[in-house]
């Protein structure tokens, strides 16, 4: 929780009200927690403690439940994710192929570890247990766009790439 | 709707779709009764979007716009075609020729060429293709698809998944007809049984006795789930079925509830599929539009509908309580059977949960028969499994071969083999939970019990290849890694023993690993199979048990000799210079970031195992190729 700090929460209300909507959307399905949860967390791009409150209060359960189910998938994130989220496929036929290496080269090249987000928050970066692409492997993603047959020779044009577009709200 | 406005559907569009599955003069005749000269399939699974086929579609639309033919060329966007690695692939109809690796660039050129012009643009085909004296054969000729019998893939590749009226075509919601009109549950329940069809997704319990189980546990509400959390990393035959076939799904859903009673199905999807849910959601949108799906389905009087769930990443959801659990929106994990789910399953009813291949089997076999259906496979083992593919092979894709076929035919045949002349070391089924079969069983026939006896499993389908570049002890320690982040914590057994395993094989890759480790290794693995809660921490141990059954010695090197015979544990690599080819340039020694590196200049370097820290910087910069790895 240490970077909820770092990153203060910025939520606003037009925000607030699109998660208040989900809510009554789902509430009275059995089993609501799930997908409210990935509609929160689509609505805010992570989970912070604020919006598991707003998510306990709608649904009237505790804030330890919805934590206990937020921390438990690895969809779900309490901390912020950059601007472009870098997602390497270590699923065993990437893994053969040298994903491993891709990742390195990643972390290198970043200055973070997987799972951490870069200061100027245009990147983050995580591993994935394969997006079925195997057939392209070894994969790695950026936001929702998928570059197959990686090597790291090939990290630095494609960091670059997104380097030059800027973050998103640029 | 009712069944005579169902079977005017499937006239109406049976030739249209019956185009994709001949070829030459017989495609041509009924080609020209369909009202479009040619067909163009161009696939939209994930690995051909991926590779940006995507780009090739609004190409095509483009190009034919602008050479006026789209009135005469009908373009379908189909599902996966199971040849990945040449994605983005197209088909033309009826010729049945394949091109490979479309670009938009060639797109026009075929547009022009072949589909205007009426010649096939030869060097753009998937070049197993093109004889020597430049004849043509189509796809289902080449070695990829020869050996294959396609019962669960069927109608990938072949009719547009967004289309409900391409799958009716292909007699699509006729068994869902033959079950509603002329069949008891009791018979649906002996035909499935009789079939011998075992679950897919694993485990291989026999599906008619699941159903058989569920119908007769008593309750008014009893639900029907599907199992679309493919975990497996490296297997992707579940998302290709929804991708390209999702009505099927849907169909065998219907099916099971008529069967055990149930008016409720789930289909639980992995969040990572975003086509696979899209085009399940479009299904069966028009599946209720059409009346197939909702109340009174195709005026039978039964009622039945279908919910989509997402999971949210994670691996032990897979597991048949778990899955339930996270349906429910709780924690995904597992709790202790029985009972069973047939029994107080989903929401504490009786429910029925199979896999997705195991359901795209279900309306083949009230269609066909049983008897049909058990007539594929070996004596336990029935019917046709559909593979992924993938790691060290040529033919990277998705296969389907009955059951019983040998690792060597799907492997060297079908898969064309290793690249790179490297030597085939062994294939690993079942993913986290199975083990390898090495080189010297290529020529068991793969079927349920035959993997459980070469201590392995069938799991979903994954089928990795491995070669000699592949380290047997770093591959255990990867399927460790992955049940180490995945484990559940529920359970102490597996909990705690998936990170002491993972700890034995991390000193062992380290060169710190001691011969009396692999006594304790099987000790622990005994433990944990015997005492966890669910299949996640009972198998855990399989990826070690088997690897250390069949490649001992590597673990013994390893442990004696400290050297990784595969090269791949960095720990154990030596990175050496050759005296004679060394110039003394000193090129290696201002690189390295350790200072490891002593010479004199003009004169041969050494290097200081002591100091090194495999970085392989030394080797990468040599100019001479005096460095090498031992």
């Amino acid at each position: 929780m240490k970077q909820t700090n770092i990153h203060p929460f910025k939520g606003t209300p037009a925000q607030a009200r699109k998660l208040q909507a989900a809510i009554q959307q789902h509430k009275d399905m059995p089993g609501a927690l799930l997908p409210v949860l990935q509609e929160a967390q689509g609505i805010y791009g992570y989970l912070p403690i604020e919006v598991q409150t707003m998510v306990a209060e709608g649904l009237d359960i505790s804030l330890s439940e919805v934590y206990g189910v937020a921390t438990f998938y690895s969809q779900f994130s309490l901390t912020p994710k950059g601007e472009h989220q870098i997602s390497v496929c270590l699923g065993t036929a990437c893994y053969v192929k040298g994903a491993d290496k891709v990742l390195e080269e990643l972390e290198k090249q970043l200055g973070i570890k997987s799972g951490e987000c870069t200061q100027d928050g245009l990147f983050s970066l995580d591993s994935c247990r394969c997006v079925g692409a195997c057939g392209l492997a070894p994969v790695m993603m950026v936001d929702d766009e998928v570059y197959g047959k990686m090597t790291p020779e090939k990290v630095s044009t494609v960091l670059e790439s997104y380097r030059k577009k800027g973050g998103k709200k640029a | 709707m009712t069944l005579e406005e169902l079977n005017k559907i499937r006239l109406a569009k049976r030739e249209l779709v019956a185009v994709r599955k001949v070829v030459q003069e017989q495609g041509e005749k009924l080609a020209a009764k369909t009202g479009y000269r040619k067909q163009v399939l161009v696939c939209g699974g994930t690995g051909c979007t991926s590779s940006g086929s995507k780009k090739v579609l609004e190409a095509l639309h483009q190009a034919l716009k602008e050479e006026k033919l789209e009135n005469e060329i009908l373009v379908v966007r189909t599902g996966c075609f199971g040849l990945c690695a040449l994605g983005p692939i197209m088909i033309v109809y009826p010729e049945g020729v394949f091109y490979s690796q479309a670009t938009p660039e060639g797109v026009k050129r075929i547009v022009k060429e072949h589909l205007k012009e009426g010649h096939v643009v030869k060097d753009l085909l998937y070049q197993e293709t093109v004889h020597e004296d430049g004849s043509i054969i189509s796809l289902n000729q080449t070695n990829f698809y020869k050996k294959q019998l396609r019962v669960a893939l069927r109608n990938c590749g072949v009719i547009d998944p967004e289309q409900v009226e391409e799958y009716i075509a292909v007699d699509g919601y006729q068994a869902l007809a033959k079950v509603l009109t002329s069949m008891s549950p009791e018979d649906v329940l002996e035909e499935i049984s009789k079939s011998g069809l075992r679950g897919r997704g694993g485990g291989g319990f026999p599906t008619g006795k699941k159903w058989s189980f569920a119908k007769a546990s008593p309750g008014e509400i009893k639900y029907v789930c599907c199992n679309a959390d493919e975990g497996d990393p490296g297997a992707f035959m579940d998302r290709s079925i929804l991708e390209g076939d999702p009505h099927c799904i849907i169909e065998a859903m219907t099916i099971a509830g008529y069967t055990i009673g149930a008016h409720h199905g789930f289909v639980y999807i992995r969040a990572e599929y975003p086509v696979a849910v899209q085009r399940l959601e479009i299904a069966i949108e028009q599946a209720r539009q059409y009346g197939l799906l909702g109340e009174n389905i195709l005026g039978s009087g039964f009622d039945f509908d279908i919910e989509i769930r997402l999971g949210a990443g994670a691996f032990v959801c897979g597991e048949e309580t778990a899955l339930m659990t996270s349906i429910e929106g709780n924690r995904g994990e597992p709790r202790p059977r029985p009972p069973y789910p047939a029994v107080k399953g989903l929401f504490g009813k009786p429910t029925v949960l199979n896999n997705v291949e195991t359901y795209a089997n279900i309306p083949r076999i009230i269609l066909k028969g049983s008897d049909w259906f058990a007539s594929m496979g070996t004596a336990t083992s029935k019917g046709t499994k559909v593979f992924a593919l993938g790691g060290k092979i040529t033919n990277v894709g998705l296969v389907e071969v009955p059951m019983g076929t040998t690792l060597r035919e799907i492997v060297e045949e079908i898969g064309g083999g290793i690249p790179g002349g490297k030597k085939f070391k062994a294939a690993q089924t079942g993913g986290p939970s199975g083990g390898c079969i090495p080189a010297l069983h290529a020529d068991t026939p793969i079927d349920y019990d035959n993997l459980i006896a070469l201590g392995s499993m069938m799991g979903s389908g994954g089928l990795i290849i491995l070669d000699e570049d592949t380290c047997m002890v770093d591959i255990a320690k990867f399927y460790l890694e992955f049940t180490v982040d995945e484990s559940c914590g529920k359970c102490t057994p597996c909990r705690v023993g998936t990170q002491r395993l993972l700890r034995f094989l991390e000193k062992i890759t380290a060169g710190k690993g001691e011969m009396e480790d692999l006594d304790k290794i099987q000790e622990l693995a005994r433990h944990m199979k015997t005492s966890s809660l669910c299949a996640l921490g009972q198998s855990a141990p399989n990826p070690v048990l088997s690897t250390m059954n069949y490649f001992k010695d590597e673990y013994i090197a390893h442990i004696k000799d400290k050297t990784c015979p595969a090269k791949v544990c960095n720990a154990l690599k030596q990175y050496l210079i050759i005296p004679a080819k060394c110039k003394g340039c000193t090129l290696c020694a201002h690189n390295c970031p350790v200072g490891a590196i002593h010479g004199t200049v003009k004169k041969p370097h050494v290097i200081d195992q002591e100091k090194c820290i495999k970085c392989g910087l030394c080797l990468k910069n040599c100019k001479f190729g005096a460095v090498y790895t031992k």
